[in-house]
């Protein structure tokens, strides 16, 4: 009976999902590098990007799924998180540019030299070393989720409120960015990118890597959501999500809970930001847009949540069905689709892809082991 | 605060909460000695489950103290704290956990370390095991012990919380109406259930269904616009005037 964590975490539908997605972190890179691109194998470099870009949106839906889809708390703010995680990497992005820059400046990026900036800010020291760019895109997002939790779940905010007040804080956020003297560049926000870690962000074989490192980062943080689940704590979880003054009576601490998972779920979405930054070449304030982060909720509905897996199916289909459409004549009138997608799932399929087929997938085996039953008990009736 | 002010488990005087203007509790004053168990009757809006919210934390009393073991003030402590000091409860309305199988329900229950550290690292032990079956017994669940508590009976869900509480290992049992909806059969198992545990515990027990607390033999306080208005043994308390006027009717 007594099994550690992670084989626990690993059963067989995890399995196959890891599975599936380490063929896709393998093989789309090298059919990228490897084939000319006369073949029909050959995965052209564009759809690279795209689905790098779409491998992004995929753990942030996984670090909204952990908290909503397990713990309630329903965050309508968690694209704050992804771009200040993209932020930081961003400014990392920036001071690799250096000399190669329109001004030329060794130091100040581009805007600053626009905006007559003397001298580099205090917060954008230490981003030249991508080690603590990359401890930033941890830590920047996580402290403010832990701050604004400590807050919230403390008070007990729970429900539609903390919906609203996460909606309030990235729309905070964008206003804050979009201002010139804020610091970040402003409305135009930081592009232009040239080096990460001494590699030409547009060239080929980095948008391969970076592909393989973000579906590598999938994986990862899949494996993490799984062992959370799937431990007591997980159960936790959905105790609360179910019914938390019942847990809270069984003498849980459930802000330290709810605390933990909204912090982590926090990191989790900066590190997807961070991956997505240097796959799309830029960061602008528009990514704090309160639709964003309705739209990656959107995602897991679809997809089905409490199910993890469902968070990226959701995440990957709905996107591409974006691209499909908005490259078309038909880009007006997306938005319409996207709100009516999310009122069809949640009328028809309210288990969402992944939760329905496991659902019927459950029953079906229920009725088959009654007919077998059944038929057991009908067979050894002997012959007269 | 000194040491021990009270012999009492649990000790509530002059207790007062009002919501808007209306008086819930009343210089309510109640004590439950250790090992009793205690049936609280009274007509709808007589305080029952406000006292049960005072006791829990879920309700700060305007004033009056309430005292756990003498030495605990309970109205400065909050829900977790007052479970963590050995206070169980079982609400009127079952609340299970529906998504959970009905051991995990217990598992969850049971005395652990509850921080999120510890239940992260937490592995199967055949210890935990063996006291959910032996719990599975005493509430006779045995049967659906892997089946979603969602997909239990009423009785069941009752018992499941009963079991709940007894997987807390707490010092005192309160118990909300815990025979609602229950078919007479049932009601008899959960008063001989209730009898049994109070062997071992102290319980207090809110209920209308008299045959029930007649069954369960024990002293009785009738509560009425939020204070005591009889105490006694049932048949004392039965044929108080005031409490057949206000309550049991004639």
């Amino acid at each position: 009976m007594t099994s550690s964590p992670l084989i626990r975490a690993l059963d067989r539908s995890a399995v196959t999902f890891i599975l599936v997605l380490v063929a896709i972190g393998v093989l789309v890179p090298l059919l990228n590098l490897l084939l000319p691109s006369s073949s029909f194998w050959h995965v052209p470099t564009y759809l690279v990007a795209l689905w790098g870009k779409y491998v992004c949106y995929a753990i942030l839906a996984l670090s909204i799924d952990l908290i909503w889809g397990y713990c309630g708390i329903l965050s309508l703010g968690h694209g704050a998180f992804f771009a200040l995680g993209g932020y930081a990497m961003g400014m990392y992005l920036m001071r690799q540019i250096g000399t190669r820059g329109v001004y030329a400046d060794p130091i100040r990026p581009d805007f600053m030299v626009f905006l007559n900036w003397p001298e580099l800010p205090v917060y954008w020291y230490g981003f030249q070393h991508f080690a603590y760019a990359a401890l930033m895109v941890l830590l920047v997002p996580g402290v403010l989720a832990f701050v604004f939790g400590w807050f919230a779940f403390r008070s007990r905010v729970t429900g539609v409120y903390l919906s609203i007040i996460t909606q309030a804080l990235t729309y905070a956020l964008m206003l804050g960015f979009f201002r010139n003297n804020f610091g970040f560049g402003g409305n135009n926000g930081l592009t232009d990118f040239k080096d990460i870690l001494g590699f030409n962000v547009q060239a080929q074989p980095t948008r391969a890597a970076l592909f393989a490192i973000s579906v590598a980062v999938l994986i990862l943080g899949f494996l993490i959501c799984r062992t959370i689940v799937s431990s007591k704590l997980g159960m936790v979880l959905v105790s609360i999500r179910d019914a938390e003054s019942r847990t809270r009576f069984l003498g849980y601490r459930v802000e330290n809970y709810k605390l933990f998972v909204f912090t982590l779920s926090a990191c989790m979405a900066g590190v997807a930001g961070a991956l997505y930054v240097p796959q799309v070449g830029i960061i602008n304030p528009s990514e704090f847009a309160p639709g964003n982060s309705i739209e990656a909720v959107i995602w897991v509905a679809v997809g089905g949540r409490g199910t993890l897996i469902g968070a990226v199916l959701g995440a990957a289909v709905v996107n591409y069905g974006k691209t499909t459409f908005t490259s078309g004549v038909l880009a007006p009138y997306w938005l319409f689709v996207l709100g009516s997608l999310f009122v069809l799932v949640t009328l028809l399929l309210p288990r969402g892809i992944v939760g329905t087929v496991r659902h019927y997938w459950a029953v079906w085996h229920e009725r088959r082991d009654a007919a077998n039953a059944r038929a057991a008990e009908a067979a050894p009736k002997p012959a007269e | 605060m000194d040491a021990r002010t009270t012999s009492a488990l649990l000790y509530l005087d002059a207790v007062s909460v009002s919501f808007d203007g209306f008086k819930a509790l009343n210089d309510l004053s109640l004590t439950v000695q250790p090992g009793e168990m205690r049936a609280i009757i009274g007509p709808n809006g007589a305080g029952k489950t406000t006292m049960m919210d005072v006791i829990t934390g879920k309700t700060r009393p305007d004033k009056g103290d309430v005292y756990f073991d003498g030495a605990h003030d309970l109205t400065a402590l909050d829900e977790t704290q007052i479970a963590e000091l050995g206070i169980g409860r079982k609400f009127q309305k079952p609340t299970v956990f529906e998504m959970h199988t009905v051991e995990n329900n217990l598992r969850l229950a049971l005395k652990a370390d509850r921080t999120a550290r510890a239940t992260l690292a937490w592995r199967e032990a055949d210890a935990e095991q063996a006291r959910i079956s032996e719990i599975l017994a005493v509430i006779r669940l045995g049967a659906v012990r892997k089946r979603v508590a969602g997909s239990l009976s009423h009785g069941q869900k009752q018992w499941l919380e009963i079991g709940m509480l007894l997987a807390q290992d707490p010092k005192l049992l309160l118990v909300d109406e815990p025979v609602a909806g229950m078919t007479d059969v049932e009601t008899h198992q959960t008063a001989e259930l209730l009898r049994e545990i109070a062997q071992e515990k102290t319980v207090v027990v809110v209920e209308h269904d008299m045959a029930f607390v007649r069954e369960l033999g024990v002293k009785v306080t009738c509560l009425h616009e939020g204070s005591v208005l009889a105490e006694g043994t049932i048949d004392q308390v039965s044929q108080n005037d005031r409490v057949v006027e206000v309550y049991l009717g004639r």
